[in-house]
């Protein structure tokens, strides 16, 4: 097994793990401010599809990825207005998203079937890229894998080093103390959903315009349910779901791999492999009610409504 | 702003019911709406929806058909709900009892008993059964999420019925297409005289019934109520919620996996690769749009079926997508969860001249 191989294989993780990680760390953030919104898989093809048409009519695969996080954010804003101004309940409202986002991604992309737009291609960061094996495999790639890293950084320090991002832990946690100190508990949290929604626009667009990219109507094969169950696996921590998105990447990597060594195994079973893997994982980590309960945000899904 | 909510204080029964109403009545305008900027005429379109498939005989025993599995699904679904179980993997249990009850039809050689075809129909509903009862096991065992369990046990469901029709059970005799054999005459769900209304359709609305009548009359029907509006006075009064979570998970199973089963049997014929086109979500907004009872939930799957028939209607005669169908289901969910405010809440004007925030 020579380096290259290893490499090549290694950039495959990266790939698949990239979407998972951009999407999880949104409903990490919407999570965190107290709202649970399982639209994910909705808002991710909403994204790919606008993504996809923007790159196809612009030219630019950039200008597309801009258009995702702007429709993500957009549909999620549907969302925001149900759950938080019309106090809906937010687990049937998120499945009304993920419905509703399928049929609009499939309505709009009906006339996109089978077209190709242009891809997001590799930007070799300088110096960086010329390291041994790593350059290749990290500093070598498109720009929303960079863009992933960045953003989980940042949303790292955002949470626990700065003071906004203890406003919006407090919202989370307890948004009738939050609402008390005079905090805007119900702008906080628009915010909040909105840039989950941008984030999940923006890992559909990663699919339509790199990952695989034509655009078919169920390109996302449960990814925004995975990375819903990747925010319960991280315990809301965001370097648990850099752990979590790059294991499921793996899996999801396995699988191909599996499948690509022409081994007798048949490709549906193989297929099989994240979404059985999603399953043990939630099983292992929600099997200490205790440390779900410690760490969850302890007013997500609830509603709020200021009485005065 | 210039309307605030403001709590009721009580349950506004008007609104309980109203709110499916407004709900569909915003639908039918947004999707008017809709219709004009595709360029469509918005009259005619929402005719060619929602008043073309049902105008023949044909049309209306299509509706018949399209809603049986809804209005099983959907059921379960209601009662899940009622017990705050959020099962929203009504298309695994659908699959799952297919493929149980048809690998027993596959296996049988044609009319081998004339008990044959129950004995389909009952591992059909073991089938759909088994695969909620995996989703219970993991939640109260391992405190998994359901919500996300079940939906995760859909793709797997999906992918068995992959490998199944294009491996073990494909038909020899298919020029290599995904599905296996027809089920012979033995295992093949009755229709009545020549239309294509068969057993399904007598069954759902008969089984909401039953269920409707378990929920109002027995006393788990009123520990469900309990544990769902308030699971405190549940827990204090010794409910055992692990109990009635076993119990609308496997029932609401075993009423997906009949639908399932019922499907491939009768209107299907076989197994293919889709033998769903999402009936398991789109039962969610039945339940919702029922209002989580049985009764209600006949009326909603109808509605839902009519949808679907729509979207091919609208196919046909004006060259759109059937995703229309999608766009409908989805905006009717976000209405009524909307409209579902009034229900707790009114709208209070606030005059300017009073100062907000007393």
């Amino acid at each position: 097994m020579n380096l290259a191989y290893v490499s090549n294989l290694a950039i495959s993780v990266v790939a698949a793990s990239t979407p998972l990680l951009i999407a999880a760390s949104g409903e990490l953030v919407a999570e965190k401010s107290g709202v649970l919104n399982l639209g994910v898989e909705g808002m991710m093809l909403v994204g790919a599809i606008a993504g996809f048409a923007t790159a196809h009519q612009t030219g630019s695969a950039l200008l597309g990825v801009g258009a995702a996080a702007l429709a993500g954010m957009l549909i999620a804003m549907i969302f925001a207005l149900l759950t938080l101004s019309f106090l809906a309940n937010q687990v049937a409202t998120g499945l009304a998203l993920t419905i509703f986002g399928k049929g609009f991604a499939a309505l709009l992309g009906a006339g996109y079937v089978g077209i190709s737009a242009p891809v997001l291609h590799a930007i070799p960061v300088p110096l960086l890229s010329q390291i041994p094996f790593i350059g290749h495999v990290l500093f070598d790639q498109n720009i929303l894998i960079y863009f992933s890293f960045v953003m989980l950084a940042l949303i790292a320090w955002f949470l626990n080093k700065t003071h906004a991002g203890l406003i919006l832990r407090a919202v989370g946690d307890s948004h009738d103390a939050a609402h008390a100190m005079g905090y805007p508990v119900l702008r906080i949290r628009y915010a909040a959903v909105a840039f989950g929604g941008a984030m999940a626009g923006i890992g559909g667009a990663y699919l339509s315009l790199f990952y695989s990219p034509l655009w078919s109507q169920d390109l996302t094969a449960g990814r925004g349910w995975i990375a819903l169950a990747l925010v319960v696996f991280s315990a809301w921590r965001p370097l648990w779901l850099l752990v979590g998105a790059y294991l499921f990447g793996g899996i999801t990597f396995l699988s191909l791999y599996i499948q690509g060594l022409g081994i007798a195994v048949p490709s549906p079973l193989v297929s099989l492999l994240p979404y059985v893997g999603t399953v043990v994982v939630l099983v292992l980590i929600s099997r200490d009610a205790r440390r779900i309960r410690l760490n969850q945000p302890a007013c997500l899904g609830k509603y709020f409504h200021a009485v005065s | 702003m210039l309307y605030r909510l403001e709590p009721r204080g009580e349950r506004s029964l008007f609104w309980s019911y109203g709110s499916p109403v407004l709900a569909v009545i915003l639908t039918i305008i947004t999707m008017m709406a809709i219709f004009s900027l595709l360029g469509k005429p918005p009259v005619q379109g929402i005719e060619t929806f929602l008043i073309t498939p049902i105008s023949t005989a044909s049309g209306l025993s299509s509706l018949l058909v399209r809603a049986a599995p809804l209005i099983m699904i959907g059921a379960g679904l209601a009662l899940c709900y009622r017990a705050n179980v959020w099962n929203i993997g009504g298309d695994g249990q659908f699959t799952l009892g297919a493929l149980a009850g048809a690998g027993l039809a596959l296996a049988l050689p044609n009319g081998a008993f004339w008990w044959e075809y129950p004995l389909v129909l009952c591992l059909g509903v073991l089938g759909g059964m088994f695969w909620a009862g995996i989703v219970a096991f993991l939640k109260l065992r391992f405190n998994a999420n359901e919500i996300l369990t079940s939906l995760m046990l859909v793709y797997i469901a999906q992918l068995i019925l992959v490998w199944l029709v294009t491996g073990p059970w494909r038909d020899p005799q298919g020029f290599g297409f995904p599905q296996s054999a027809m089920f012979g005459a033995g295992a093949t769900t009755p229709d009545f005289g020549t239309t294509s209304i068969h057993l399904g359709c007598l069954l759902a609305p008969l089984l909401a019934l039953v269920l409707w009548q378990i929920l109002a009359r027995s006393v788990l029907g009123f520990q469900l109520r309990v544990v769902g509006q308030a699971p405190r006075a549940a827990r204090f009064a010794g409910f055992s919620n692990a109990r009635l979570t076993w119990i609308a998970l496997l029932v609401s199973g075993g009423l997906s996996g009949l639908a399932g089963i019922i499907e491939v049997t009768g209107p299907i014929g076989q197994l293919t690769t889709t033998i769903t086109p999402g009936y398991g979500f789109s039962a969610v907004i039945v339940a919702f749009l029922g209002r989580l009872h049985p009764v209600g939930v006949i009326f909603a799957g109808l509605l839902l079926a009519l949808s679907y028939l729509g979207g091919d209607a609208a196919q046909i005669n004006l060259n759109m997508p059937n995703a229309i169908t999608g766009i409908f289901q989805g905006v009717l969910l976000f209405y009524l969860l909307g409209a579902d405010v009034l229900i707790l809440h009114r709208f209070r004007r606030i005059r300017p001249s009073a100062p907000e925030a007393a």
